[in-house]
């Protein structure tokens, strides 16, 4: 999409094309030709499978809407004749509801990627900020579908989330009301879900097509973290990425079907196939397991107003994070004790998914009862939420900022071929590269 | 790493999306062994067809099924499948149990109100004309639609045999409202209804329904012996086919996928090694 093209016509009408529309130069030179590092590792694959993922639930959600119908009386029922009556039906519904688990799988392997090896770092953080944009856009698409079968947790999960919205001052129910359509999550609520549900992953689309192009202005990051140097470090990206991409998406993929296929409610709660009732309130209201970090952070803080604060600060975080982070020094692979506390992070988000899955009242050690601070007791739920939210925050705020300032990151190779090539005499080469300069 | 990583994501949403705890308080399902368990079970025909006769002649007084049709009895995979009827609306078997229910339609001549005997294209009628009628009869309570049943309760056909199978005296200390009836496997929250230890409350909670079987209740054509664990255990198998009658179809599809997968990550890797075999990373 940028720089030097490598393209040549090969027949009349390629060069007769290229003249009016270079399209064809385009896919060649960004599919390709593009050079990419000769580095990557198959944490680098999953941007095809997120391609692949985004391309699977546009189509099987085509079709699905083909047999839906958005009413409150008929939405349940229509789900089940797609899944009972419709050819295939289970298999494109099935693919539809787990594929939004295996989204967001593949999404969450991808930041935390980023995150590590430094991606969201000069020259790429347009490319990250587009990310974190595509990362809303797809919570608030699975929120909106998760709406859609109108059973008992898309009900009241509609009015747990758009309640919460009530919670801004002034304007919160005024926007509350003009979501709903009325005065109640309801019919109207239930037609305009659909029609944002169908529009909003055209918008990804868009988005992604955005995020590829920046990805390919500055060229891919990659495990060390160094700057393409050289025509050495790179391979052209077909066929080398082409077939080791493809091999991780088969893999996933198989990973996909074993759900979609054996288990294809696991990743669900039993009670959505309960149909919608506004009278009865489930026992517990969860939402999908790719949410409940947020839904733990919005339930440590005692204030309503303050939890939908942090619940949307934690999203924010992600798009200051490129200038939160004062590192030099890319991918943490050099970083030993950046590396050190990133592992913790990753541990205290799956803390926060399982808090989210919680009572906030449910004890962590069972039967021990120990002291009231704040009005809960120490073992509980709540408390643990409440330090993993400390810790998320601060990872951000105070470790990433004040970290960058003060380790002292271990020598970085000069180029991205200079640790391959100096894999039998590693210790005078890793030497040269002088530990104390940063980047 | 990345192996290690897959573990990590897989144990992940394993810690996730275990069972979630609620401030209700139930036994955990009995262990049964079900036909149908794992990627390559099918559900065993016969025990499908007890299932139906128990669900025909006791849970239906109470219970609707109204996302099934008399057809999808006939159809592949289900109890009264016959190979030689591919259309189940022509599967003699359906026909004949469609025309012992009667169904309510218009009389297109008249416009008057009529009953008729039902077709395998109807769906099974609901046993109240509408939801408070069900309420009024149930002191209160609905009985759930079956359809979904098996898909809507944590623990499938487990909990069902359990439910079925585990209705109790109330222990000493606990007295069971009018028209309910205790049971350790159903999901609630008994300890208003608890007057001893309040650090002893027993799990469990109320249930609406009266313990529904007994032996000899249903007679089963093939001879089994019908006792209540029988008739529970086969009446929720029948109940998990009827809450995903494509189960078989999707298990023996999803082999075909997940071998034709293997083999082409096979390739893709094989051509991956043979493509990168020149280029030191």
């Amino acid at each position: 999409m940028s720089g030097h093209s490598n393209y040549e016509p090969k027949n009349g009408f390629e060069k007769w094309l290229d003249e009016r529309l270079p399209i064809i130069r385009l896919g060649y030179d960004s599919l390709v030709d593009f050079p990419t590092p000769k580095n990557l590792n198959y944490w680098y694959t999953f941007g095809g499978i997120l391609a692949v993922c985004l391309g699977i639930q546009i189509v099987t959600g085509i079709i699905l809407a083909m047999h839906y119908v958005a009413h409150v009386d008929m939405a349940f029922a229509s789900v089940e004749h797609i899944m009972r009556d419709v050819n295939y039906g289970w298999l494109v519904r099935y693919m539809h509801s787990n594929g939004a688990s295996m989204f967001f799988l593949a999404v969450y392997v991808h930041m935390f990627r980023g995150l590590y090896y430094g991606s969201y770092k000069a020259p790429r953080e347009v490319l990250w900020l587009l990310g974190c944009v595509i990362y809303m856009l797809m919570i608030i698409t699975a929120f909106m579908g998760y709406v859609l079968p109108w059973g008992q947790m898309s009900f009241h999960g509609a009015v747990v989330i758009t309640n919460l919205i009530g919670a801004i001052p002034v304007i919160g129910p005024a926007i509350t009301t003009w979501l709903w359509g009325g005065f109640a999550v309801d019919d109207p609520t239930l037609n305009r879900f659909f029609s944002l549900h169908y529009l909003m992953p055209f918008m990804i689309a868009g988005v992604v097509g955005l995020h590829i192009w920046a990805l390919h202005v500055p060229g891919n990051n990659n495990p060390t973290g160094v700057n393409v140097k050289s025509k050495e470090d790179t391979v052209p990206f077909h066929p080398y990425y082409t077939v080791k991409d493809g091999f991780a998406i088969s893999v996933f993929l198989l990973m996909y079907a074993a759900f979609v296929f054996f288990n294809p409610n696991a990743l669900g709660d039993a009670v959505n196939y309960v149909p919608a009732n506004p009278l009865v309130t489930p026992a517990h209201i969860v939402p999908e397991w790719y949410l409940l970090p947020f839904y733990a952070i919005l339930r440590a803080v005692p204030d309503k107003l303050m939890g939908v604060i942090f619940m949307g600060g934690a999203i924010a975080m992600l798009f200051l994070l490129p200038w939160l982070d004062t590192s030099k020094v890319r991918s943490m692979r050099y970083r030993p004790t950046a590396k050190l506390y990133f592992f913790i992070f990753v541990i205290v988000t799956l803390i926060l998914g399982y808090c989210g899955g919680q009572l906030p009242d449910n004890k962590i050690i069972p039967g021990l009862t120990t002291f009231q601070v704040a009005a809960s007791d120490l073992n509980s739920v709540v408390w643990l939420s409440r330090l993993a939210t400390a810790y998320y925050f601060a990872y951000f705020l105070v470790i990433l900022p004040v970290l960058g300032l003060t380790e002292s990151p271990l020598p970085q190779p000069e180029s991205i071929s200079e640790p391959v090539l100096s894999h039998s005499a590693n210790a005078p080469v890793g030497a040269a590269a002088s530990p104390e300069k940063r980047g | 790493m990345l192996r290690k990583g897959f573990a990590l994501a897989a144990l992940g949403l394993a810690f996730i999306g275990g069972p979630t705890l609620a401030a209700t308080s139930q036994e955990e399902p009995k262990a049964v062994h079900w036909s149908f368990e794992g990627p390559l079970g099918k559900f065993d025909q016969a025990q499908l067809q007890r299932g139906y006769k128990v669900y025909r002649e006791v849970c239906s007084a109470c219970h609707s099924m109204n996302l099934m049709s008399f057809r999808n009895l006939g159809q592949k995979g289900g109890p009264f499948y016959d190979p030689e009827f591919k259309n189940p609306n022509d599967n003699p078997f359906v026909k004949s149990i469609a025309k012992d229910y009667q169904i309510n339609d218009i009389d297109s001549e008249t416009g008057d109100v009529i009953k008729r005997p039902g077709t395998s294209a109807d769906r099974f009628p609901n046993p109240y004309p509408n939801e408070p009628a069900a309420r009024a009869s149930n002191g209160g309570a609905l009985p759930p639609d079956m359809s979904d049943l098996a898909k809507a309760r944590e623990g499938g056909a487990a909990y069902i045999y359990s439910i079925l199978t585990g209705y109790e005296e109330a222990p000493k200390g606990m007295t069971v409202p009018t028209g309910k009836y205790y049971n350790p496997y159903m999901p609630g929250d008994v300890s208003g209804f608890w007057s001893l230890d309040p650090n002893k409350v027993p799990i469990g909670g109320f249930i609406a329904m009266p313990p529904p079987l007994a032996p000899d209740k249903v007679t089963f054509d093939d001879g089994t012996k019908s006792t209540v664990e029988q008739q529970a255990k086969d009446v929720a198998a029948f109940l998990t086919w009827v809450s995903d009658p494509k189960t078989e179809e999707r298990k023996s599809f999803g082999l075909a996928v997940m071998i034709y997968l293997l083999i082409f990550s096979g390739l893709l890797y094989a051509s991956y090694r043979r493509i990168w075999a020149n280029v030191s990373h």
